[in-house]
């Protein structure tokens, strides 16, 4: 079998593991949309709220995406099962590819949900201002939800799979995480508020920040699919 | 990057697993302190010894976790030092957890474990049959089965990516008579259809009669080799 193949095996299997406890239906996404409301009641000034939404969605994003992955690798570790991929010699880049794809599946879905919770609560909407109105808007925005989707992904599944092996992995991952992650919030947020157009942004601002998202996310897919396996065999 | 042989073609005519002065090392500890070992393909060899033997750390080994630090050990005819990427496909470890997926049912565990390899479908639900989980447990989840039958999922998953040497690690602990009983007959059926197994326990007596042979191992060294029956 090869390895795109395998991952696509470890990917719809991740997906079928969610489909069936629904931890991401009934706890990230509530989590997520508690973190939006609180964030609305504690900044309930419109004028501050419609300046800090996109860094607000991103942040809710990096909180659940650490959720996301604690819960990715807890169905690898319950029984066993990533040592029993390792002994069965499944090549450690599809393990990598596979869980990364699946949790890049699962931050669409929630970015999405928070995009819509932040039209409902914030007010927020697309730049609609230019000669092509909003379709450049939301073609950056777009592009800005796959790219960071990706950087996001590949990142948590690499800490995910190093934390995995400690103990006391649910203190470590965030302690990894965060930091490393810490370009896609902000690149992720300047690209959301160029298509947004907060505090006189425009589209055009917004594709150096994607430019950013993409050298990120390719940068962690290659480095992280290389390091997957010596990592998870320490 | 090249595909590993496939397990079928991992066949040889000389002994399956082959220790020749084996040293492995956990941390500064030497946990095999030179080990001989030559099992043959079909063999059950019961691996018994007290706490800290060792007898885990030779399992381990043989499934290509650990490395060698020093001797000869080759598995399928692949040398553990040099090729332990390739040994691996070819190797089951059933440890004390079973390596299934809880939320999954029996039948896609088997099946997603089976799919790593190519398996067909014929050969998934036969891995299942040959278990004797194809029938009224294929839809269960696994975290709803007794640990006798997940035992049995477990075993089944190897037959599904086509192990040909299955380690096994106390393989009757938290089982049931009735489990117990199955498992052997399990272990015996697989065994005759050429499987190669290596089974650490304390159950000296259960895993005895199970067992074609059996060899001790104290303090890293496999110290005497029982009697073929």
């Amino acid at each position: 079998m090869s390895t795109w193949k395998v991952a696509c095996l470890i990917a719809a299997k991740d997906l079928r593991v969610e489909r069936r406890s629904k931890i991401v239906t009934n706890q990230v996404l509530p989590f997520a949309g508690i973190t939006m409301v609180s964030f609305a009641f504690a900044l309930d000034k419109q004028n501050v709220l419609d300046t800090v939404a996109p860094g607000l969605i991103w942040l809710a994003t990096t909180f659940s995406l650490l959720i996301l992955v604690q819960r990715s690798f807890s169905i690898e570790t319950d029984d066993g099962a990533l040592d029993a991929m390792r002994v069965a010699g499944i090549d450690a880049r599809a393990i990598f590819l596979g869980k990364a794809m699946a949790l890049a599946v699962q931050l669409l879905v929630l970015e999405i949900l928070l995009l819509f919770a932040a039209v409902v609560f914030y007010g927020e909407s697309i730049q609609s201002s230019g000669a092509q109105g909003p379709v450049l808007a939301v073609v950056l925005l777009v592009t800005t939800l796959v790219s960071a989707t990706c950087g996001l992904a590949a990142v948590g599944t690499l800490y995910g799979g190093l934390a995995a092996g400690f103990k006391g992995s649910e203190t470590l991952l965030p302690l990894l995480t965060l930091p490393a992650v810490a370009p896609v919030l902000i690149g992720a947020t300047k690209a959301v508020e160029s298509a947004v157009g907060t505090a006189g942004a425009v589209v055009s601002e917004g594709w150096q920040w994607v430019g950013l998202l993409a050298v990120f996310a390719v940068a962690f897919g290659i480095g992280g699919a290389l390091a997957f396996g010596p990592l998870i065999d320490e | 990057m090249s595909p590993a042989p496939s397990p079928s073609s991992a066949t040889v005519d000389g002994p399956v697993i082959v220790l020749d002065d084996v040293v492995a090392v956990l941390g500064q500890f030497p946990a095999l302190a030179g080990a001989f070992l030559t099992v043959e393909r079909g063999e059950i060899v019961l691996l018994r010894g007290p706490n800290g033997a060792g007898k885990t750390t030779l399992l381990r080994l043989c499934a290509g976790l650990l490395p060698v630090e020093r001797g000869t050990a080759t598995i399928l005819g692949f040398d553990l030092s040099t090729q332990r990427e390739l040994v691996r496909p070819h190797v089951g470890l059933l440890g004390h957890q079973n390596g299934l997926y809880l939320d999954l049912s029996v039948r896609e565990n088997v099946n997603f474990w089976g799919r790593t390899v190519g398996a067909s479908t014929d050969e998934i639900h036969a891995a299942m049959a040959r278990m004797g989980v194809a029938e009224r447990l294929a839809d269960i989840p696994c975290r709803k089965l007794s640990a006798g039958q997940k035992r049995r999922t477990s075993l089944a998953c190897l037959v599904a990516r086509r192990a040909q040497v299955w380690l096994l690690d106390e393989p009757h602990a938290g089982l049931d008579a009735t489990g117990r009983d199955e498992l052997d007959a399990t272990l015996a059926q697989a065994a005759g259809s050429g499987a190669t197994i290596l089974v650490a326990s304390h159950e000296l007596e259960r895993a005895g009669n199970l067992a074609t042979r059996s060899v001790e191992v104290i303090a890293g060294q496999v110290t005497a080799l029982g009697d073929k029956k």
